[in-house]
């Protein structure tokens, strides 16, 4: 175990210590303490290794990840897992504004609440939010899942293409272009299986998820349409 | 005498609904949509034709053509970066797709711009190894949609340009229609084939300069420091723009003139939003200036660049690059004559072609039509493009000589004067044969 203490060193020194790792690296679990809400750690990391955060961390906290699997004890500040490739994030605590957006794949799970535009322009990212998300969740989603346990607040998927939205609680309102499908067997296989690599499984009834998706009718422009921009 | 012998004025278009104006208004009546077309403002503005530089003779001295040295070179993201770009001439190519242009397309600029020495840019739809293998210098765009982002890309780019905005249309997003939308495309943009693509008008995950000075640190950090990181702004509040460009944590500003090409827009977005570049440049240089940071944070500036007269024009206000798109497609050989009764066949005429959006492009730029693709030679249009690139210099050079520079760094406001009111207003130089710069001095 290697232990980074951010009250010692600052985050540059260790964002440069986790890129100059080998695929052979023995560091393969780090544990990161006195985090204080610093942005930018971990980020850009292509390595397989395990990451402790132990404590809140600030902005884009694991931020175009690959590979590692990153567990934060706190909170998450703006655009946690932005744009990640692959591996998982694991947040404790409650998650602000812009978690997982334009993720390309990996998992990022959040124990708690995730702020507006949860999943925002995702491409292929799976996002298990056990709390509610904000307003704007999944805009523009293009694939990828986003899973939540609680309520979605106003537009969820708002221009949606092809993400796929599982949501338990209430949903203020839906989004231009998001409608409500049907929740069929496929579907309930795929959310069995998200939950499971989530730690989840068992523990949520998968029927009890409704299912969102993209009417389709936005996607190519038309006049008569325009009412819906 | 009868009347038939009385005489006859012939008949009269009015100036506010002139011939274009009924046919666009008939057009509109048809169709119940807007116009879309590419490219730039077609209106005239004010430019650097407005501008002349007043030489060297008795009070100055020239040097000599042929023969006494005027550099060009240009390094740019000094500020933080740990390799700041090199290039050996001071015009770079602007960013431009794959997908709003053909894979061949983007190779010749590659081609073309390192031929010259200079750099050629990405666009919105992610790094193509074609480009990446033919550009010796190559920037990178981070653009709200982020279609085709990825770390590795990210780290094998000489630069990276966020992109707030553009020229164009400051302030909004973007569209690539489903009839460009290729299985590469789609496939590069993780979306299904044949819809529309359209390109958020804001980044996903931060909002404000506050952000963005954050955003910034985190792509320094996954990069290591090493690579320089511009900020791209259409031009509509230059001053404020490049203040807050420089507080956020810049390497290089880049300023777009509402002259700047798009290869999607509606008409009137292109030519009713945002300034141009001539009336743009003095505010950015102020920004620069007051903040004590003009030639520490790099300065490139574009929108209507076509000669070297603009280029040095340019420079002389204090920019230390231009970018050049709408010149650089047309050296490719875009709007060529020899496609003449293919650009009649689609409603339009050589020099004049603007449906870059439909991807019919009969020159085979602006399109994703394999058959359309290969009428353009990859390796001639880059040669053609590096040749365009050595005028501008060379034309740029002569002029710096004739105002006494032995850098065309050098040029200075001090060597401009201008023809109108309008354009000593926005250069701030004089009035040509006056002292007289409007707002400033009477």
């Amino acid at each position: 175990m290697r232990l980074f203490d951010l009250a010692d060193l600052p985050v540059r020194d260790l964002n440069q210590l986790l890129h100059n790792l080998t695929p052979e690296t023995n560091d393969t679990r780090w544990r990161i303490v006195n985090p204080e809400g610093e942005h930018n750690i971990a980020v850009g990391v292509d390595a397989n290794i395990n990451i402790e955060i132990d404590g809140h961390a600030g902005y884009f906290c694991g931020g175009m990840n690959k590979l590692a699997r990153i567990s934060i004890s706190g909170n998450a500040g703006q655009g946690v897992g932005e744009n990640m490739m692959s591996g998982a994030i694991h947040v404790q605590g409650d998650a602000s504004q812009s978690a997982g957006a334009t993720g390309r794949g990996g998992l990022l799970v959040i124990e708690g609440n995730a702020s507006a535009r949860c999943g925002i322009s995702m491409k292929g990212i799976d996002i298990v939010v056990k709390g509610e998300v904000g307003h704007l969740s999944a805009f523009m989603g293009q694939s990828g899942r986003l899973v939540v346990f609680g309520d979605a607040g106003e537009a969820l998927g708002d221009s949606l293409y092809e993400a796929h939205l599982y949501v338990r609680g209430n949903v203020a309102s839906l989004g231009a272009d998001c409608v409500e499908k049907e929740l069929r067997d496929e579907h309930r296989a795929e959310l069995h299986t998200l939950l499971e690599q989530a730690g989840e499984a068992g523990k949520v009834d998968v029927s009890s998820f409704r299912r969102y998706g993209s009417a389709r009718a936005l996607y190519n422009f038309h006049v008569d349409n325009a009412g819906a921009y | 005498m009868t009347e038939s012998h009385f005489p006859q004025t012939p008949p009269r278009f009015s100036s506010t609904f002139d011939p274009y104006t009924v046919a666009e208004i008939q057009r509109a009546a048809a169709t119940g949509i807007y116009d879309i077309r590419g490219g730039g403002t077609k209106r005239r503005v004010p430019n650097f034709d407005d501008l002349l530089f007043l030489g060297a003779s008795m009070s100055r001295y020239p040097l000599e053509g042929y023969r006494e040295k005027c550099s060009t070179d240009v390094v740019l993201g000094t500020r933080f970066a740990k390799k700041p770009i090199h290039l050996k001439i001071p015009v770079t190519i602007a960013g431009m797709s794959f997908g709003s242009l053909s894979a061949n397309a983007k190779e010749a600029l590659g081609r073309g711009a390192t031929l010259a020495g200079t750099s050629t840019t990405t666009g919105d739809g992610g790094m193509t190894p074609e480009e990446r293998g033919q550009s010796q210098t190559l920037v990178y765009q981070y653009l709200p949609s982020r279609y085709g982002m990825n770390p590795d890309d990210l780290r094998k780019a000489d630069a990276i340009e966020i992109v707030i905005g553009q020229g164009a249309k400051p302030g909004g997003g973007g569209m690539l229609l489903g009839q460009k939308i290729s299985d590469r495309v789609a496939q590069m943009r993780n979306l299904p084939k044949g819809i529309d693509q359209r390109s958020a008008c804001r980044h996903p995950d931060w909002t404000g300069a506050d952000d963005l000075e954050i955003k910034i640190l985190e792509l320094r950090e996954i990069t290591d420091w090493q690579t320089p990181i511009y900020l791209k702004v259409g031009a509509s509040r230059p001053y404020y723009d490049v203040a807050l460009a420089v507080k956020a944590g810049a390497d290089v500003v880049v300023l777009d003139g509402m002259q700047g090409g798009t290869a999607a827009t509606q008409d009137v977005f292109i030519e009713h939003v945002g300034i141009p570049l001539l009336s743009a440049i003095r505010s950015a240089v102020q920004a620069l200036q007051d903040l004590g940071m003009h030639r520490k944070v790099q300065l490139i500036v574009s929108g209507g660049i076509r000669t070297g007269a603009d280029v040095a024009k340019a420079l002389a206000l204090g920019a230390d690059a231009v970018a050049i798109g709408t010149g650089a497609l047309i050296a490719l050989g875009d709007n060529d004559p020899k496609w003449e009764a293919e650009y009649k066949a689609l409603g339009s005429t050589a020099g004049a072609y603007d449906d870059w959006h439909e991807g019919r492009d009969p020159a085979g730029i602006t399109t994703q039509n394999p058959a359309l693709e290969a009428r353009l030679d990859p390796v001639l249009a880059g040669r053609r493009l590096a040749n365009y690139l050595s005028v501008l210099t060379l034309e740029a050079q002569t002029l710096a000589r004739a105002c006494g520079k032995s850098h065309v760094h050098n040029l200075e406001p001090e060597d401009l004067v201008a023809l109108t009111i309008e354009a000593a207003a926005m250069a701030r130089v004089p009035l040509a044969g006056t002292d007289w710069i409007p707002g400033q001095r009477f």
